[in-house]
């Protein structure tokens, strides 16, 4: 708990120097010559990124532009597929997670995933799904696992409404709820990076403006990188933002820039909807 | 012929009204096909009313003779015209249970290999080998049985556990080869193809979605089995069980080929037994008066309630299993 504090804080004070000054804020995610595939198809292509600590980025691009292959990347995912490879560093705090030694299940402990769709566990109650990740770290104690139920659905603005059933299954939940749930899941094991894949698409205008609240708010706790198809989802609660075509990082800027003045033409046509 | 139309009538009104009590039209090529499947669902009812009803008249004079001690009694002396189907039961009951005792872990833990960890390439040579398994004739398995397994339970695997857990009553007694423990083994074998294939399609079933979800919270594989597969698929697993249990409980040929015969309730798995499908099959042949032949209808009876409570038990599981998960 005291590590956790002194992490909270310590995020806190990179929130603050973000917002006062984007050039010395720490960065948390280096990214360098990173390529994905699935067996001979070259997925991602070369991709070299910085993401800093508190900020939210917003990848976007054409379908099957690969964005949704690279943040999959980022938690050591991509290869569970039979046939996929990936190359290419990714530190995550000082450490390559593609390192020779590197262990994918405590990686995937620090970079939380929220997926496209809904995926609480069936056979599971609402308090169950939440602290499935803390379960998995041998973390049994009651009063530390009601603590996390509480704390991660309120921040996943869920709360309110479940908590009177926490003993019902996660399924008997709307989709949007499920969603919220799947990010209070995510949240629990206090991951420093979450990765969204699409989080909203499944779900109507409603609860994916929740969940758009929501991903501001976390800001202040973890860096949140988010695929998205809606151009105005990343306009509105992205930092920075990363434009995929065809497997390459075509521009990465702040998401200001990328939206009123893009550097690359590519990038213009596709936000003014010309392609893509 | 005029009430058969009143009840078309009422049932073709059933059909076609909808809440407010208005007429739908239906096709007449509808209708022809829905009283086509109509027919063929009451036809199943009637059989199976039919063979609990006829199967019921050609066993009671059994029971009219010997009344309910006919299934709690376990003598059976054709010769002193002495029935009793108790030890058919237990042997019935005893020899499908160690049956799944053994096959449910192989057989879960097949289609797991199957389905989460198998190579590629290794998938559909396997697949296909295991269902192939389901398609040998019971009489093979029960000549494999006598000539192959029976020596090697007597000759290995009885001086072991006879060695190792003696002092249990399961494993005392004469290593004779053919037993109750052999026809388990048997039965194991025979069930292992149904619930492994059965497992296998439930486990594709679950989407890859919960797997990576487990996955991305900091799973192993071994945990994302058990919290995204294991757990998902465990009224479909209870439901390929029921189905193997239902083989396994009226499986005849290659249990009487091996199980010995013998109408005694032991605790040993080492004794020769016999169920209710091994004796009805060893004796039918040879019945040569009214109230033997109603005996072994009465077994018959017996066996088909037998099927029917576990199946009934089972059910209850799986709704159980499935009420907790869905909402």
């Amino acid at each position: 708990m005291q590590v956790k504090t002194s992490k909270a804080s310590k995020t806190t004070t990179a929130a603050n120097s973000l917002e006062s000054d984007n050039s010395e804020s720490k960065t948390i995610l280096t990214i360098r010559d990173l390529n994905a595939y699935f067996g001979d198809f070259h997925a991602v292509k070369n991709v070299n990124m910085d993401v800093d600590a508190n900020e939210v980025v917003a990848l976007i691009g054409p379908s099957g532009c690969g964005k949704s292959t690279y943040i999959r990347t980022l938690n050591r995912l991509h290869e569970e597929i039979d046939g996929a490879t990936v190359s290419g560093e990714v530190v995550l705090n000082g450490e390559n997670i593609y390192a020779g030694h590197a262990d994918p299940v405590s990686i995937r402990t620090k970079v939380g995933m929220v997926f496209q769709k809904p995926n609480p566990f069936p056979s599971m109650t609402i308090f169950d799904n939440v602290v499935a990740g803390l379960k998995l770290a041998g973390i049994r104690k009651r009063s530390v696992l009601e603590e996390t139920v509480e704390r991660c659905l309120k921040q996943a603005a869920l709360w309110d409404e479940v908590k009177d059933k926490l003993k019902e299954p996660g399924m008997s939940l709307s989709g949007g709820q499920q969603q919220r749930l799947c990010i209070a899941r995510t949240l629990a094991v206090n991951p420093p990076v979450v990765l969204m894949d699409e989080p909203t698409s499944a779900l109507d205008p409603i609860s994916t403006s929740k969940i758009e609240e929501l991903i501001t708010e976390l800001k202040t706790q973890v860096t949140v990188i988010i695929v998205t198809h809606n151009m105005q989802q990343a306009s509105r609660i992205s930092d920075r933002t990363a434009f995929f075509y065809l497997g390459e990082l075509i521009e990465y800027d702040e998401t200001k820039q990328i939206f009123m003045d893009p550097k690359e033409d590519r990038t213009e046509r596709y936000i003014s909807g010309r392609f893509g | 012929m005029d009430s058969f139309s009143k009840i078309q009538m009422t049932v073709l009104s059933m059909f076609s009204t909808n809440g407010r009590g208005r007429r739908r039209e239906i096709h007449f090529a509808d209708r022809v096909f829905y009283y086509l499947l109509k027919a063929i669902g009451v036809g199943i009812l009637l059989l199976c009313a039919s063979l609990i009803i006829f199967l019921y008249k050609a066993a009671e004079p059994a029971i009219a003779e010997f009344g309910w001690d006919f299934f709690i009694t376990n003598e059976w002396d054709p010769e002193a015209q002495e029935y009793g189907a108790l030890a058919f039961i237990w042997g019935t009951v005893v020899s499908s249970f160690i049956a799944l005792l053994i096959s449910v872990p192989v057989s879960v833990g097949a289609a797991l290999f199957l389905t989460e960890l198998s190579p590629k390439w290794l998938k559909a040579p396997v697949g296909f080998l295991v269902e192939m398994l389901a398609a040998i004739p019971s009489v093979v398995y029960g000549l494999w049985g006598i000539f192959l397994l029976a020596p090697f339970v007597r000759d290995y695997i009885q001086p072991i556990l006879g060695n190792g857990f003696g002092f249990l009553p399961f494993f005392q007694g004469p290593p004779l080869g053919v037993g109750m423990l052999t026809a388990g083994i048997i039965l194991a074998i025979m069930i292992t193809p149904t619930i492994t294939a059965i497992s296998r399609e439930v486990f594709r079933s679950i989407p890859d979605l919960l797997r990576e979800g487990a996955l991305a919270l900091g799973a192993t594989r071994w945990e994302m089995i058990k919290v995204a597969v294991l757990k998902t698929g465990v009224s479909g697993i209870v439901g390929a069980v029921i189905l193997g249990l239902g083989r396994a409980l009226g499986e005849t040929m290659a249990v009487a080929m091996v199980i010995g015969n013998r109408a005694e309730i032991s605790l040993s798995v080492f004794e020769p037994a016999a169920t209710m499908a091994s004796v009805i099959a060893n004796e039918y042949a040879e019945a040569n008066d009214d109230i033997d032949l109603a005996s072994l209808a009465a077994v018959g009876f017996a066996l088909f309630f037998v099927s029917l409570i576990i199946n009934t038990i089972a059910r209850f599981i799986i709704w159980r299993v499935e009420s907790k998960s869905k909402g």
